[in-house]
């Protein structure tokens, strides 16, 4: 095991793909994100490995599609308004089946909005990011050391259903310190038959491509697709429990403000209210079935969160609107202080929530 | 310990300046002389000295910052009060510099002035438990870096060594060796050991002179730590 060093979460996810045997680096500086490049700009020259600034968000991405279609590990990171910019080209990633790692730290918005921390991309991450029929793996990472984990994570869920991922975090994940423990390096586990690699004279070419001029072929790719997301919603559900077991009151939370909730748990626990927490560590697939089970034995919920109720849609969806869910927020780069949310809890236990 | 009129923190990215130059700064207003702290960062949008304002304010530091930190604009802006404290040499000054070369690149401007007055000290913070500046070698690669984008040379030493609020004394206690090290291979002293507060009485006459850090009041919000996920 490797030895606790002190970093900011930019840098981690930046070190964790390199150790994840990422080679190929494209993007294009945007606050809060740009450490990652930063970084990548340092070590990969060193490691005989690509950093390429490219001359934009939508350059970037189109060069994650083209090594990615090599089979060879390939990322780009941005925030927000650079993530909007990469969806034609995640769209295109996934009808062309590519495993890639899309790393968005989250500002405020829309437009330009601003550079401090947000999760108003929680409907643009989990409803697929682009046109068309599909999804992305989204993993919400709420410390550096899951920053790290996640990366090497979303590069293994790719490689395995061959799917873009995205690790959605915020400014403040991106930016704080940690000590983290770095992962061991790791080796790409699965074979990539399909990849345009060269054929050696030894087989037929592989195409990688997203057209299809048959419109029964094109159903059939996205019909195999969602066989694979249904594979995914079984088998990669990825969510943590805090204080659920005798909980009245559920807050659902994840990333930054799952951390702060938890401080405000343990102080509303002190004043006699049970209050637990569901944290999804996967946005999607969202952990629907746990949350469902959740709602069988709260009161109600509170979905705190970095934006005006997006990811609260899923939690009410997930429980059938079985239990009132209840929001407490903060918008525009603002982010909640422990008391805020006790504040919240103490007036849904007032109510009857508990 | 000693004090110069104007003392600047520099050093790579994310060593802990910003928070040793507002504890330099609390440190020095003890003295009874006024004191003023500069935020010179242009190349980090978050955790700035701007963030310590209130407490600041009310120990009668004077902040000079740009009139954007801590919005949304990002805009690497210089105040021009800068110019004010290198001028009114009754005023002890504080200056935090931006990490790496890149952020000491702005510190440039001020070089010939501060040179000229010759009543500084430019500090070299070091932390062992950054992974880009694990060894002497590494560490000091990043102090040529920054010196020849500033053309300011370091005087000392500061060893910050840390992890965080998960550092230990022991931490402190074997970064001594890596300190002793960058010292010896450059040349330039150790002015002092910076600690967490809460480590002073364990590491009091072990590593001197000690200097107690407490952490900036931001960063409380989110000390609170998830598990690692099971499923």
């Amino acid at each position: 095991m490797q030895e606790k060093v002190l970093m900011k979460g930019n840098e981690a996810i930046a070190e964790a793909a390199i150790l994840a045997g990422c080679r190929h680096y494209f993007g294009y500086p945007i606050t809060p994100q740009t450490e990652v490049a930063a970084y990548m700009a340092k070590k990969m020259p060193k490691i005989g490995g690509v950093f390429l600034q490219a001359e934009s968000e939508i350059a970037a991405i189109n060069m994650v599609y083209g090594v990615a279609s090599t089979g060879k590990r390939a990322m780009t990171s941005s925030s927000s308004p650079g993530i909007a910019l990469k969806c034609e080209g995640i769209s295109y990633l996934a009808g062309a089946d590519l495993p890639a790692l899309i790393v968005n730290v989250q500002r405020g918005g829309p437009g330009l909005g601003g550079i401090q921390p947000s999760q108003s991309d929680y409907f643009l991450a989990t409803r697929g990011p682009g046109h068309g029929d599909f999804h992305v793996i989204v993993l919400a990472p709420a410390s550096v050391q899951e920053m790290a984990d996640m990366t090497q994570l979303g590069f293994g869920l790719a490689d395995k259903y061959r799917t873009p991922v995205m690790l959605l975090a915020d400014g403040t994940m991106g930016q704080m310190m940690e000590p983290v423990v770095l992962p061991e390096p790791q080796e790409i586990a699965v074979e990539k038959p399909w990849a345009a690699c060269g054929t050696k004279m030894e087989r037929e070419h592989n195409i990688v491509n997203s057209l299809y001029l048959s419109p029964s072929e094109l159903e059939r790719t996205n019909l195999e697709r969602f066989e694979r997301y249904a594979q995914i919603e079984r088998d990669e559900v990825r969510w943590e429990e805090y204080c659920m077991e005798d909980a009245e009151i559920c807050i659902v939370s994840c990333g930054i403000t799952a951390r702060i909730s938890r401080n405000a748990i343990v102080e509303a626990r002190k004043r006699g209210i049970k209050v637990g927490m569901l944290r999804p560590i996967t946005l999607w697939p969202f952990p629907k079935a746990a949350l469902a089970a959740a709602a069988e034995k709260v009161k109600s919920f509170i979905s705190v969160e970095l934006n005006m109720g997006q990811m609260k849609e899923d939690v009410e969806l997930a429980i059938r609107c079985k239990r009132p869910v209840h929001l407490c927020s903060r918008v525009g780069g603002m982010i909640p202080s422990p008391e805020e949310i006790l504040a919240k809890i103490e007036e849904v236990a007032k109510e009857g929530g508990c | 310990m000693e004090h110069k009129r104007l003392t600047l923190f520099a050093g790579h990215y994310g060593s802990g300046k910003t928070n040793i130059a507002v504890n330099y700064a609390l440190w020095l207003r003890k003295t009874g002389d006024p004191v003023s702290i500069a935020d010179l960062d242009i190349v980090n949008p978050y955790f700035r000295t701007k963030d310590s304002e209130e407490m600041l304010r009310n120990a009668g530091i004077g902040l000079i910052c740009s009139e954007y930190a801590g919005t949304n604009l990002d805009a690497p802006a210089m105040p021009p009060e800068v110019y004010g404290l290198l001028e009114n040499r009754e005023l002890l000054g504080v200056m935090d510099i931006g990490g790496d070369d890149r952020g000491a690149l702005a510190l440039g401007r001020y070089a010939p002035a501060i040179l000229e007055e010759n009543d500084y000290e430019m500090l070299f913070v070091i932390n062992s438990a950054r992974p880009l500046t694990r060894n002497a070698a590494d560490t000091l690669e990043v102090k040529q870096e920054i010196e020849t984008a500033c053309h300011l040379p370091f005087t000392a030493i500061v060893n910050n060594t840390n992890l965080g609020t998960h550092t230990t004394a022991e931490d402190v206690l074997r970064s001594m060796d890596y300190a002793k090290a960058v010292s010896e291979a450059c040349g330039l002293p150790i002015k002092m050991h910076c600690c967490d507060a809460r480590l002073y009485a364990d590491l009091q006459g072990k590593a001197e002179p000690l200097f107690p850090l407490t952490l900036q009041r931001y960063y409380y919000h989110i000390q609170s730590e998830v598990s690692p996920w099971q499923n």
